[in-house]
């Protein structure tokens, strides 16, 4: 598809935005977007940093933003329901549902509607302020619609144990759904937070969402982000976060759905002091597409990153991972320690990683590494030597990669939802797996 | 311990077994009866671990020649979690770290796989785990070990209680531990020896692959055998362990030596 007719299909999403705000900062935010959406075109495979996912089966279809809201029964939820959950915002193809959404805590968990009447200077310092969208299409075209989103503002010194749980669902074929959150935790808070893609069909949608998340100093979120969204849905998704002195960040991304999903995860340690560590998980079969690129920016002097990513992948699916650390000049005593590992079920599986460490400081602790693979022979045997058959074994070490990611989610609800399912994939996976020399 | 008319349980007769195209055993002769222990000694490369690894039929080790009967049938016919649930176990040199999956989970998941091929009832998470806390005050394992993933982080010695604790909840016929001893101190030896020791009874046997004759201060043999360039060449009573650990190993291959030379 050449620039012209990318250009022309970036201008048909831009149909059907929200009417102008009372908030003239907010209009000016939306025009800027709407002008960067106007000089940018869909990213192709020549760009560097879409080299590996084509995004144009996007393009060959169109979607629409739901006009009005959708009446979802209670029941409809309890797939995805979280018992410890103390606060819940629900989203039903981007629209705000009040009657299935409580809070139960002493923070500000509500919708921009609300939370911009209460805490508008807060919220214009920090939206849009982390998310850049000047280069960044799919940003810009967020930005464009912004008028509804979840808003999450955690006062000082307050630290609640039971998670906030952000659900959004979509419901209609052809929607365009533009989630996003902003998170403001400030200093000395803690907060542990659920942001949940999900689905009631399994017809194309287009998801494009945007988070942002500024964490003062000595404040600390726990991050869960479930991508568990339609079979043919598209998901495209933004995460940035700015850490102030001594502020630890720690997130736990795992991509179940989506025919093509992309996920951008920037965290900017930005004081001394940070800290993050940020986990992911892709489990793909079929023809999906699931992209990752992080961008881990040791700014500062003496801050800490640790991540690992996996990836495990069959049919004939494809998972991309690129993890950017940058090591600026001037931040000594950084502490670095990235992991990618993958593992491939079937012979059409692939998987392109990439950890790319750029270090500009000498006083520096980095390490990284990749690997790419299939069930280890000696861990199979060790298995079968206890009895396990074959595909008993294969199973269970396929479910445990998994598992170690999962694992570190803090919610424990959510967590053993998400064992089972990893467990139902990956036995499901068994037929390539075992049938594999 | 030798027990009179006592059913042959392990006979492996002129085996031979290549990995990679390279041969490793090249003809092992070895009876076992039940009651029995046994240790099979040797330098280094003497092919002790590989014999270990081809009766529990790792799937890297060809079997080229030869016949291995267990209690009675063909062993080598049957995949390793055949043998497995007929009654073979092998205790790993090097145990393998499994990140993601509970110790109890995997103790538990062998421990029926086996009690359902001998026909009897599979226990429940919280049945298995009054079990299985009674078997590992028999090596005086912290029950934590229990919610942690598979040998993950595991010390040496710790690695090996587990391995014991597999041998206590599977019940083999046949444990062939190979170089259980091997990154032990002497309180864990002690501790992993004694397991062992309450697992060894008339209706059961164990084979040791071991390069030091300290193990067998705790776990007495009944026989030792000498392996050298994957064969057997000397077998003799516990006192051979410690005329070996008196004299090397290079006096025994220079006497079989001879003895070749003298047939011949």
């Amino acid at each position: 598809m050449n620039s012209v007719s990318t250009k022309a299909y970036l201008d048909s999403l831009l149909e059907g935005r929200p009417e102008a705000s009372p908030l003239s900062w907010l209009n000016e935010l939306r025009a800027h977007a709407v002008d960067r959406v106007g000089a940018l075109t869909v990213p192709t495979t020549r760009d560097e940093d879409w080299r590996f996912t084509d995004i144009s089966p996007l393009t060959k279809l169109s979607f629409q933003p739901a006009r009005d809201a959708q009446a979802i029964a209670a029941d409809a939820l309890q797939p995805w329901a979280l018992n410890e959950a103390a606060a819940r915002l629900v989203f039903v193809d981007g629209i705000y549902a009040p009657q299935h959404s409580f809070n139960n805590t002493g923070l500000t968990v509500e919708n921009f509607a609300a939370g911009l009447e209460r805490h508008g200077a807060a919220v214009q310092a920090q939206l849009g302020r982390h998310a850049a969208f000047e280069h960044n299409a799919f940003a810009a075209l967020n930005t464009a619609f912004l008028h509804d989103g979840a808003l999450i503002l955690v006062p000082r010194g307050l630290a609640p144990a039971a998670p906030v749980h952000l659900l959004f669902i979509t419901t209609r074929k052809h929607a365009a759904n533009y989630p996003r959150c902003l998170v403001i935790a400030e200093p000395g808070s803690a907060l542990t937070l659920v942001e949940d893609y999900v689905s009631l069909q399994d017809e194309a949608y287009f998801t494009n969402a945007v988070t942002e998340i500024a964490l003062a100093g000595d404040a600390q979120l726990h991050h869960v982000r479930v991508q568990r969204e339609g079979a043919e849905a598209f998901h495209i998704a933004n995460c940035a976060v700015s850490l102030a002195p001594s502020s630890r960040y720690h997130s736990v991304s795992v991509a179940l759905g989506a025919r093509i999903s992309r996920f951008n995860l920037g965290v900017l340690l930005g004081a001394e002091g940070a800290q993050c560590s940020i986990d992911g998980l892709a489990l793909i079969g079929g023809k999906q597409l699931a992209d990752t690129h992080t961008l881990i920016d040791h700014a500062q002097p003496q801050c800490t990153s640790r991540q690992l990513h996996k990836c495990i992948v069959d049919g004939a699916a494809h998972a991309v991972f690129n993890g950017n650390v940058m090591v600026r000049a001037g931040a000594q005593r950084t502490d670095s320690a990235q992991s990618s590992r993958n593992l491939l079920l079937s012979g059409k599986a692939r998987v392109d990683t990439k950890p790319q460490l750029e270090i500009f400081a000498d006083d520096v602790k980095c390490a990284h590494g990749a690997t790419v693979g299939q069930l280890d022979l000696d861990e199979v045997f060790y298995l079968k030597s206890r009895g396990l058959s074959e595909t008993a074994a294969r199973n269970l070490l396929t479910y445990a990669f998994g598992a170690e990611v999962i694992e570190r989610i803090p919610v424990a609800t959510l967590r053993q939802r998400l064992e089972q399912t990893v467990m139902a994939r990956t036995q499901s996976a068994k037929a390539v797996a075992g049938s594999a020399p | 311990m030798i027990y009179q008319d006592s059913k042959t349980l392990l006979a492996v007769r002129d085996l031979r077994a290549t990995v990679n195209g390279i041969e490793i055993l090249k003809g092992m002769n070895l009876t076992v009866r039940s009651g029995e222990v046994h240790a099979i000694m040797g330098p280094n490369g003497s092919g002790k671990s590989t014999f270990a690894k081809v009766l529990a039929g790792h799937p890297a080790y060809e079997v080229s020649a030869g016949e291995v009967q267990f209690d009675g049938s063909d062993l080598l016919g049957l995949a390793a979690e055949a043998r497995a649930r007929a009654g073979v176990f092998l205790g790993f040199q090097y145990p393998i770290e499994i990140p993601g999956v509970a110790n109890s989970q995997f103790l538990r998941l062998a421990y029926n796989t086996v009690q359902v091929e001998r026909g009897k009832d599979e226990l429940d998470p919280l049945e298995f785990d009054d079990f299985v806390r009674e078997k590992m005050k028999l090596l005086e394992m912290n029950p934590e070990f229990l919610a942690r993933s598979v040998n993950e982080g595991f010390s040496g010695g710790e690695k090996k209680r587990n391995e014991i604790l597999q041998m206590a909840l599977l019940e083999p016929k046949l444990a062939i531990l190979d170089e259980t001893d091997s990154g032990l101190d002497i309180d864990a030896l002690r501790i992993v020896a004694g397991g062992v020791n309450q697992l060894s009874g008339k209706d059961n046997a164990i084979v040791l692959v071991t390069h030091y004759q300290r193990l067998l201060n705790y776990i007495v043999p009944d026989y030792v055998h000498v392996m050298d360039a994957g064969r057997i060449l000397k077998t003799g009573g516990k006192e051979l362990a410690l005329e070996l650990e008196a004299r090397g190993y290079d006096w025994v291959a220079a006497e079989a030596k001879e003895q070749a030379g003298a047939r011949a």
